[in-house]
Protein backbone atom coordinates (compact mmCIF):
# COMPACT_ATOMS: atom_id res chain seq x y z
CA UNK A 1 0.00 0.00 0.00
CA UNK A 2 1.18 3.48 -0.75
CA UNK A 3 0.33 6.30 1.63
CA UNK A 4 -2.90 7.05 3.42
CA UNK A 5 -4.29 10.41 2.37
CA UNK A 6 -7.38 12.58 2.60
CA UNK A 7 -9.00 14.39 -0.30
CA UNK A 8 -11.89 16.78 0.25
CA UNK A 9 -13.96 17.46 -2.85
CA UNK A 10 -15.11 21.05 -2.38
CA UNK A 11 -17.67 20.62 -5.17
CA UNK A 12 -19.49 18.06 -3.06
CA UNK A 13 -19.09 19.20 0.53
CA UNK A 14 -22.43 20.52 1.80
CA UNK A 15 -21.14 21.67 5.20
CA UNK A 16 -23.30 19.14 7.04
CA UNK A 17 -20.55 18.58 9.64
CA UNK A 18 -21.25 14.86 9.58
CA UNK A 19 -17.49 14.20 9.46
CA UNK A 20 -16.94 16.39 12.52
CA UNK A 21 -19.68 14.61 14.44
CA UNK A 22 -18.51 11.16 13.36
CA UNK A 23 -14.98 11.93 14.52
CA UNK A 24 -16.06 13.32 17.87
CA UNK A 25 -18.37 10.40 18.54
CA UNK A 26 -16.00 7.70 17.33
CA UNK A 27 -13.06 8.84 19.41
CA UNK A 28 -14.88 10.37 22.36
CA UNK A 29 -13.01 13.60 21.72
CA UNK A 30 -13.19 15.96 24.72
CA UNK A 31 -15.10 19.22 24.70
CA UNK A 32 -13.10 22.03 23.13
CA UNK A 33 -11.04 19.78 20.87
CA UNK A 34 -11.94 19.40 17.20
CA UNK A 35 -9.79 16.97 15.31
CA UNK A 36 -11.78 17.76 12.19
CA UNK A 37 -13.77 20.83 11.24
CA UNK A 38 -15.50 22.23 8.19
CA UNK A 39 -14.22 25.55 6.84
CA UNK A 40 -16.45 27.58 4.54
CA UNK A 41 -14.94 30.01 2.08
CA UNK A 42 -16.92 32.97 0.69
CA UNK A 43 -19.77 32.18 3.05
CA UNK A 44 -23.09 33.40 1.66
CA UNK A 45 -21.58 34.60 -1.60
CA UNK A 46 -21.75 33.08 -5.07
CA UNK A 47 -19.06 30.44 -5.38
CA UNK A 48 -19.22 29.48 -1.71
CA UNK A 49 -17.17 26.38 -0.98
CA UNK A 50 -16.77 24.24 2.11
CA UNK A 51 -13.81 22.06 2.92
CA UNK A 52 -13.43 19.48 5.66
CA UNK A 53 -10.06 20.03 7.33
CA UNK A 54 -8.02 17.86 9.68
CA UNK A 55 -4.47 16.56 9.86
CA UNK A 56 -3.47 15.73 6.28
CA UNK A 57 -0.66 13.38 7.36
CA UNK A 58 1.80 15.34 5.24
CA UNK A 59 4.61 13.72 3.30
CA UNK A 60 7.09 16.17 4.81
CA UNK A 61 5.23 16.96 8.02
CA UNK A 62 6.35 20.29 9.54
CA UNK A 63 5.04 19.22 12.96
CA UNK A 64 7.55 16.37 12.99
CA UNK A 65 10.34 18.75 12.05
CA UNK A 66 9.72 21.26 14.83
CA UNK A 67 8.82 18.95 17.73
CA UNK A 68 11.51 19.49 20.39
CA UNK A 69 10.91 16.11 22.04
CA UNK A 70 10.50 14.07 18.84
CA UNK A 71 7.13 12.65 19.81
CA UNK A 72 5.93 12.25 16.21
CA UNK A 73 6.40 9.21 14.02
CA UNK A 74 5.12 7.99 10.69
CA UNK A 75 3.64 4.53 10.25
CA UNK A 76 4.36 2.27 7.29
CA UNK A 77 1.06 3.43 5.84
CA UNK A 78 2.16 7.07 5.88
CA UNK A 79 0.02 8.09 8.84
CA UNK A 80 1.60 10.75 11.06
CA UNK A 81 1.01 9.88 14.72
CA UNK A 82 2.43 11.03 18.03
CA UNK A 83 3.15 9.66 21.47
CA UNK A 84 1.23 11.59 24.12
CA UNK A 85 3.48 10.23 26.85
CA UNK A 86 6.37 12.12 25.26
CA UNK A 87 4.50 15.28 24.22
CA UNK A 88 5.12 18.24 26.52
CA UNK A 89 2.34 20.39 25.09
CA UNK A 90 4.67 23.18 23.96
CA UNK A 91 2.52 24.03 20.94
CA UNK A 92 5.32 24.30 18.37
CA UNK A 93 3.51 21.84 16.11
CA UNK A 94 0.45 24.06 16.22
CA UNK A 95 2.45 27.00 14.89
CA UNK A 96 4.10 24.86 12.21
CA UNK A 97 1.01 23.09 10.88
CA UNK A 98 -0.50 24.78 7.79
CA UNK A 99 -3.86 23.12 8.48
CA UNK A 100 -4.33 23.99 12.15
CA UNK A 101 -4.56 20.30 12.97
CA UNK A 102 -2.91 20.13 16.42
CA UNK A 103 -5.41 20.78 19.18
CA UNK A 104 -4.79 21.34 22.85
CA UNK A 105 -7.28 20.48 25.56
CA UNK A 106 -7.69 23.11 28.22
CA UNK A 107 -6.92 21.64 31.62
CA UNK A 108 -7.80 23.35 34.87
CA UNK A 109 -9.12 26.71 35.87
CA UNK A 110 -6.31 28.77 34.38
CA UNK A 111 -6.45 27.24 30.91
CA UNK A 112 -3.35 25.14 31.36
CA UNK A 113 -2.54 23.59 28.01
CA UNK A 114 -2.62 19.81 27.90
CA UNK A 115 -0.96 17.37 25.55
CA UNK A 116 -1.52 17.78 21.87
CA UNK A 117 -4.41 15.95 20.22
CA UNK A 118 -4.98 15.54 16.51
CA UNK A 119 -6.50 13.35 13.83
CA UNK A 120 -4.91 9.90 13.83
CA UNK A 121 -6.45 8.74 10.53
CA UNK A 122 -8.31 6.44 12.93
CA UNK A 123 -5.02 4.60 13.51
CA UNK A 124 -4.73 5.09 17.27
CA UNK A 125 -1.30 5.52 18.79
CA UNK A 126 1.72 3.57 19.99
CA UNK A 127 -0.24 1.64 22.62
CA UNK A 128 -1.47 -1.86 21.80
CA UNK A 129 -3.99 -1.80 18.96
CA UNK A 130 -7.52 -1.62 20.28
CA UNK A 131 -6.47 -1.43 23.94
CA UNK A 132 -8.27 0.69 26.52
CA UNK A 133 -5.13 2.79 26.97
CA UNK A 134 -5.02 3.53 23.27
CA UNK A 135 -8.68 4.48 23.16
CA UNK A 136 -8.34 6.78 26.16
CA UNK A 137 -5.44 8.72 24.61
CA UNK A 138 -6.07 8.52 20.88
CA UNK A 139 -9.50 7.04 20.26
CA UNK A 140 -10.48 4.06 18.15
CA UNK A 141 -8.01 2.24 15.93
CA UNK A 142 -10.22 1.57 12.94
CA UNK A 143 -7.35 0.73 10.61
CA UNK A 144 -6.44 -2.21 12.83
CA UNK A 145 -10.09 -3.25 12.61
CA UNK A 146 -9.89 -3.25 8.82
CA UNK A 147 -11.85 -0.02 8.44
CA UNK A 148 -11.22 3.41 6.99
CA UNK A 149 -11.48 6.69 8.93
CA UNK A 150 -14.96 7.28 10.31
CA UNK A 151 -15.19 10.79 8.83
CA UNK A 152 -14.66 9.57 5.27
CA UNK A 153 -16.87 6.52 5.61
CA UNK A 154 -19.67 8.58 7.17
CA UNK A 155 -19.54 11.39 4.58
CA UNK A 156 -23.02 11.46 3.06
CA UNK A 157 -21.99 13.03 -0.25
CA UNK A 158 -18.61 11.27 -0.35
CA UNK A 159 -16.95 14.66 -0.55
CA UNK A 160 -14.33 13.49 1.91
CA UNK A 161 -12.28 10.60 0.60
CA UNK A 162 -9.79 8.77 2.80
CA UNK A 163 -7.49 5.90 2.01
CA UNK A 164 -4.58 4.90 -0.15
CA UNK A 165 -3.40 7.98 -2.05
CA UNK A 166 -3.46 6.25 -5.43
CA UNK A 167 -6.98 4.89 -4.95
CA UNK A 168 -8.60 8.10 -3.69
CA UNK A 169 -6.81 10.13 -6.35
CA UNK A 170 -8.22 7.80 -9.02
CA UNK A 171 -11.73 8.15 -7.58
CA UNK A 172 -11.41 11.94 -7.56
CA UNK A 173 -9.90 12.04 -11.05
CA UNK A 174 -12.81 10.05 -12.43
CA UNK A 175 -15.27 12.44 -10.82
CA UNK A 176 -13.56 15.46 -12.34
CA UNK A 177 -13.61 13.84 -15.78
CA UNK A 178 -17.31 13.00 -15.51
CA UNK A 179 -18.48 16.37 -14.27
CA UNK A 180 -15.91 18.36 -16.23
CA UNK A 181 -15.04 20.82 -13.46
CA UNK A 182 -13.89 21.17 -9.88
CA UNK A 183 -10.41 19.75 -10.18
CA UNK A 184 -8.99 21.87 -7.36
CA UNK A 185 -7.87 19.76 -4.45
CA UNK A 186 -7.59 21.97 -1.41
CA UNK A 187 -4.44 21.38 0.60
CA UNK A 188 -3.13 18.57 -1.60
CA UNK A 189 -0.06 20.44 -2.81
CA UNK A 190 0.72 21.75 0.66
CA UNK A 191 0.46 18.35 2.26
CA UNK A 192 1.87 16.02 -0.36
CA UNK A 193 3.75 18.29 -2.74
CA UNK A 194 7.13 17.61 -1.23
CA UNK A 195 7.49 13.85 -0.84
CA UNK A 196 9.93 12.64 1.79
CA UNK A 197 13.04 10.84 0.64
CA UNK A 198 12.27 7.26 -0.20
CA UNK A 199 8.53 7.66 -0.03
CA UNK A 200 6.14 6.97 -2.86
CA UNK A 201 5.56 9.88 -5.18
CA UNK A 202 2.14 11.34 -4.52
CA UNK A 203 -0.36 10.66 -7.24
CA UNK A 204 -1.28 13.87 -9.03
CA UNK A 205 -4.90 14.34 -9.99
CA UNK A 206 -5.29 16.18 -13.24
CA UNK A 207 -5.89 19.91 -13.28
CA UNK A 208 -4.92 22.76 -11.06
CA UNK A 209 -4.08 22.05 -7.46
CA UNK A 210 -3.88 24.48 -4.62
CA UNK B 1 55.98 18.70 41.08
CA UNK B 2 54.11 21.82 39.99
CA UNK B 3 53.73 20.42 36.48
CA UNK B 4 52.19 17.21 37.81
CA UNK B 5 49.74 19.16 39.95
CA UNK B 6 48.78 21.36 37.03
CA UNK B 7 48.28 18.32 34.80
CA UNK B 8 46.17 16.58 37.43
CA UNK B 9 44.11 19.74 37.90
CA UNK B 10 43.50 20.03 34.14
CA UNK B 11 42.53 16.37 33.87
CA UNK B 12 40.15 16.61 36.82
CA UNK B 13 38.59 19.79 35.45
CA UNK B 14 38.18 18.24 31.99
CA UNK B 15 36.61 15.08 33.36
CA UNK B 16 34.12 17.11 35.40
CA UNK B 17 33.36 19.48 32.55
CA UNK B 18 32.84 16.72 29.99
CA UNK B 19 30.91 14.40 32.28
CA UNK B 20 27.59 15.84 31.09
CA UNK B 21 28.40 14.97 27.48
CA UNK B 22 27.70 11.30 28.12
CA UNK B 23 24.53 11.93 30.03
CA UNK B 24 21.43 10.33 28.58
CA UNK B 25 18.28 12.38 28.20
CA UNK B 26 15.85 11.91 31.04
CA UNK B 27 12.78 12.47 28.85
CA UNK B 28 10.45 9.63 28.00
CA UNK B 29 11.38 7.70 24.88
CA UNK B 30 8.82 7.33 22.13
CA UNK B 31 7.23 3.89 22.11
CA UNK B 32 7.23 1.64 19.08
CA UNK B 33 3.92 1.12 17.35
CA UNK B 34 2.47 -2.10 15.99
CA UNK B 35 1.41 -2.10 12.31
CA UNK B 36 -2.32 -1.91 11.73
CA UNK B 37 -2.39 -5.15 9.72
CA UNK B 38 -1.51 -7.02 12.92
CA UNK B 39 -5.11 -6.50 13.95
CA UNK B 40 -6.61 -5.38 17.21
CA UNK B 41 -6.13 -6.93 20.62
CA UNK B 42 -9.39 -5.67 22.02
CA UNK B 43 -12.95 -5.22 20.78
CA UNK B 44 -12.51 -7.97 18.21
CA UNK B 45 -16.26 -7.96 17.73
CA UNK B 46 -15.93 -4.61 15.98
CA UNK B 47 -13.27 -5.76 13.55
CA UNK B 48 -14.37 -6.02 9.95
CA UNK B 49 -14.31 -9.52 8.53
CA UNK B 50 -12.75 -10.70 5.32
CA UNK B 51 -9.11 -10.64 6.35
CA UNK B 52 -6.91 -12.34 8.88
CA UNK B 53 -4.91 -10.42 11.48
CA UNK B 54 -1.22 -10.48 10.62
CA UNK B 55 -1.76 -11.03 6.91
CA UNK B 56 -0.63 -7.75 5.40
CA UNK B 57 -1.62 -8.59 1.83
CA UNK B 58 -5.15 -9.57 2.91
CA UNK B 59 -5.49 -6.44 5.02
CA UNK B 60 -4.40 -4.21 2.14
CA UNK B 61 -6.75 -5.93 -0.29
CA UNK B 62 -9.61 -5.66 2.19
CA UNK B 63 -8.98 -1.92 2.62
CA UNK B 64 -8.71 -1.37 -1.13
CA UNK B 65 -12.09 -3.01 -1.58
CA UNK B 66 -13.47 -0.85 1.19
CA UNK B 67 -11.99 2.28 -0.40
CA UNK B 68 -13.93 1.55 -3.55
CA UNK B 69 -17.04 1.90 -1.40
CA UNK B 70 -16.36 5.62 -1.62
CA UNK B 71 -16.55 5.47 -5.40
CA UNK B 72 -20.20 5.65 -6.37
CA UNK B 73 -19.26 5.19 -10.03
CA UNK B 74 -18.08 1.71 -9.07
CA UNK B 75 -20.97 1.00 -6.70
CA UNK B 76 -23.68 2.04 -9.14
CA UNK B 77 -23.13 0.71 -12.66
CA UNK B 78 -23.57 3.30 -15.37
CA UNK B 79 -26.65 3.10 -17.57
CA UNK B 80 -26.08 1.69 -21.07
Amino acid sequence: MARMKFICDAERCIECNGCVTACKAEHDVPWGVNRRRVVTLNDGLPGERSVSVACMHCSDAPCMAVCPVDCFYRTDDGVVLHDKDVCIGCGYCSYACPFGAPQFPSNGTFGLRGKMDKCTFCAGGPEANGSAAEFEKYGRNRLAEGKLPACAEMCSTKALLGGDGDVVADIFRNRVLVRGKGSEVWGWGTAYGKPATGSTQPAKPEGKKS
Amino acid sequence: MMTMRATAFVLCSASIALSACGEKTSGAARKADVPAFQGTTGAAAYAAGGWKAGDQAAWEQHLRTRMQGQNEYARVPSQP
